[in-house]
């Protein structure tokens, strides 16, 4: 092919688009904003979403809750295995756009795309262990088998961090989603671009659809609605500023949502090892007495 | 559209035999489907926002015909039901009641005393519903024993097997007998499938067929086929009473049933009511929801209205 026939190819430019139940809709309001990279160039248009879209995402969050918190721990370790397989296959993807957001060069880019999926894997590991380190046999003074274990709070919605656009959004979406919860995620307010591209992945890694949803726009706008939201269960503050997160708080205290406040690290550094905090934050203990039967004189009926 | 009844005795001789009724139905104009179903569609994009809302859902609420079919329906979900139905949100004292509790003839005793003293009508279906593949004597005692427990409606089906197979005389001679058992003490609904006629052109034969043979209201389906109301056969049913009502002056009621499970499905087809037959028949004495998953979604959009948050499914009941 010579040179001028490649110049006259027009590139074909990608319309990015929430990802909500499954599917790829455009914002129900039918905005769009400017997305520009670190020097302001403009990159894309994403949908900026309304309430309405984020009532839409409650919906389908609240639909996939049964289906994905009933699923074996097992069979979601599988799954979320196969998002980070379907992540390595476009680690250059998520690269570029990673670079373009947070304007880092090729190479630091690379090791923070590298991070996210190890990230991943890490959590996919722990869906299936999570009970016995946080979960076990209690010893009770009675003739009962006292057995406690964790179950997931329900839906929740998640301010994805503003900074970092990528690993930071999988360190706080991963833990939520692994213990059987279902997410709404907000992504950064000024590069939302790899969260968009990861719901493409998401939906080719056997994840539900409605299991993780994930919205772009205004992040006060979209969550205020959310904090508010009757059927919303917790929410995770890592991407609000002081100010917004005090109002997100006192927005979800009339029904009693679980809030996960800024955490330390959510504005420095999301290379460290995450530990169990996120996952134990959105999980619900269960507790159920089983009687042994009586004891005879010789002891425990068994 | 005339708006002045035309003499009531120019449909009198349409009944006479087999031959005039079928000359008659077969000589209504034929539905412009295509018009019919554009029509509908573009009635559905009207946008009822703030207090014309809260109007809407306050009347679509007390138009519901709270209603329970189950084999598994138990005195004690039909008491639960009329508890609902006499208040629907009890946080919210201000949410009208609904229109009606719908149950099978054998339960119409237990609803009647869940709703007693309330003015929430118990209706009942009857006449070997759904399928109503059943002797006419059957039919009639089903009816009777209906009556005869208080219900004050009765939904009755048509023979959609005698419908199809052209014999209009047969299932017109149904709906007059029942009309007859019901009494004046019941009003009654009569029930053509829409789903299960095929055509658009045999709704409106339907339609007509019923109104002429005294039914009070005429409903869309039963609820248990593949398809129930949809906004187009709805359209079709209201611009039928709307048509008997110019020409014979009497003002029949009209019910969609089945599939209708959200507030904006609700308000839908609302707008068509106002928009085809006009307030007189925003009414829950003329116009009827039957269904059930509806209320909740109603009660949540009232909840949102008056205190701006969304709200869920935890805080409406488990049907």
């Amino acid at each position: 092919m010579s040179e001028k026939s490649e110049q006259q190819r027009l590139s074909v430019f990608k319309t990015y688009k929430l990802y909500v139940g499954g599917k790829f809709p455009r914002s129900e309001s039918g905005r769009v904003y400017e997305v520009t990279d670190s020097k302001d160039k403009w990159l894309a248009n994403a949908p900026l979403s309304s309430r309405k879209d984020a009532r839409d995402a409650v919906v389908a969050a609240r639909k996939a809750f049964g289906g994905w918190s009933g699923a074996t721990a097992y069979n979601r370790g599988q799954i979320l295995y196969r998002v980070a397989e379907m992540l390595e296959g476009r680690r250059e993807q998520f690269t570029r756009e990673v670079a373009d957001a947070e304007g880092l060069s090729k190479s630091k880019a690379t090791a923070v795309v590298d991070a996210t999926i190890d990230r991943w894997v890490w959590y996919a590991g722990w869906t299936d262990k999570i009970a016995q380190v946080v979960g076990g046999g209690n010893p009770v003074a009675g003739p009962f088998f006292n057995l406690s274990s964790p179950e997931p709070t329900g839906v929740v919605a998640v301010l994805a961090p503003q900074e970092s656009s990528f690993l930071g959004l999988v360190s706080v979406l991963a833990p939520v989603i692994a213990t059987g919860n279902t997410a709404i995620v907000i992504a950064s307010e000024k590069s939302p671009l790899p969260a968009l591209s990861l719901g493409e992945v998401l939906a080719t890694s056997d994840v539900p659809g409605g299991v993780v949803n994930v919205l772009s726009g205004r992040t006060a706008e979209i969550a205020t609605p959310l904090a508010s939201h009757q059927d919303v269960n917790a929410i995770d503050l890592a991407g609000a500023d002081d100010v917004l997160a005090k109002e997100l708080e006192i927005a979800a205290a009339d029904n009693l949502k679980r809030v996960l406040r800024p955490q330390p690290v959510d504005n420095v550094d999301w290379s460290t090892t995450p530990g169990l905090d996120r996952m134990t934050a959105f999980l619900e203990t269960k507790t159920v007495w089983h009687p042994t039967g009586s004891l005879g004189a010789s002891g425990s009926a068994y | 559209m005339p708006t002045t009844a035309s003499p009531a005795h120019s449909l009198t001789d349409v009944a006479a035999s087999d031959s005039t009724l079928r000359r008659f139905l077969h000589g209504l104009p034929g539905v412009d489907a295509v018009g019919l179903e554009a029509r509908a569609a573009s009635l559905g994009t009207r946008s009822i926002k703030t207090t014309a809302k809260a109007y809407a859902i306050d009347l679509a609420i007390s138009m519901v015909d709270l209603t329970t079919l189950e084999g598994a329906d138990t005195p004690g979900k039909v008491r639960a039901l009329g508890a609902k139905a006499v208040r629907p949100d009890p946080t919210d004292r201000t949410t009208p009641a609904t229109a009606a509790v719908c149950v099978y003839p054998d339960m119409v005793t237990v609803a009647k005393e869940a709703v007693a003293g309330s003015g929430v009508k118990v209706a009942s279906v009857a006449t070997a519903f759904p399928a109503g593949r059943a002797a006419l004597d059957v039919k009639l005692a089903d009816v009777r024993d209906a009556v005869a427990a208080g219900a004050d409606e009765v939904d009755m089906v048509i023979d959609r097997g005698a419908f199809l197979a052209g014999h209009y005389m047969k299932v017109y001679d149904e709906i007059v007998a029942v009309r007859e058992t019901c009494g004046t003490s019941a009003r009654l609904k009569v029930i053509f499938e829409t789903g299960e006629l095929s055509t658009y052109d045999n709704i409106r034969r339907a339609s007509w067929l019923g109104m002429l043979a005294g039914a009070d209201f005429i409903k869309t389906s039963t609820g248990k086929v593949a398809v129930n109301a949809t906004p187009p056969n709805t359209l079709l049913m209201l611009e039928a009473v709307r048509d008997f009502r110019a020409q014979t002056g009497i003002q029949v009621g009209v019910k969609p049933a089945g599939g209708i499970r959200t507030t904006k499905d609700a308000i839908k087809f609302l707008v068509l009511v106002n928009e085809t037959v006009g307030e007189d028949w925003l009414d829950n004495h003329w116009f009827r929801f039957g269904a059930s998953s509806l209320l909740n979604d109603l009660l949540m959009q009232r909840q949102k209205l008056a205190t701006g948050r969304y709200s869920g499914p935890d805080y409406v009941t488990v049907d």
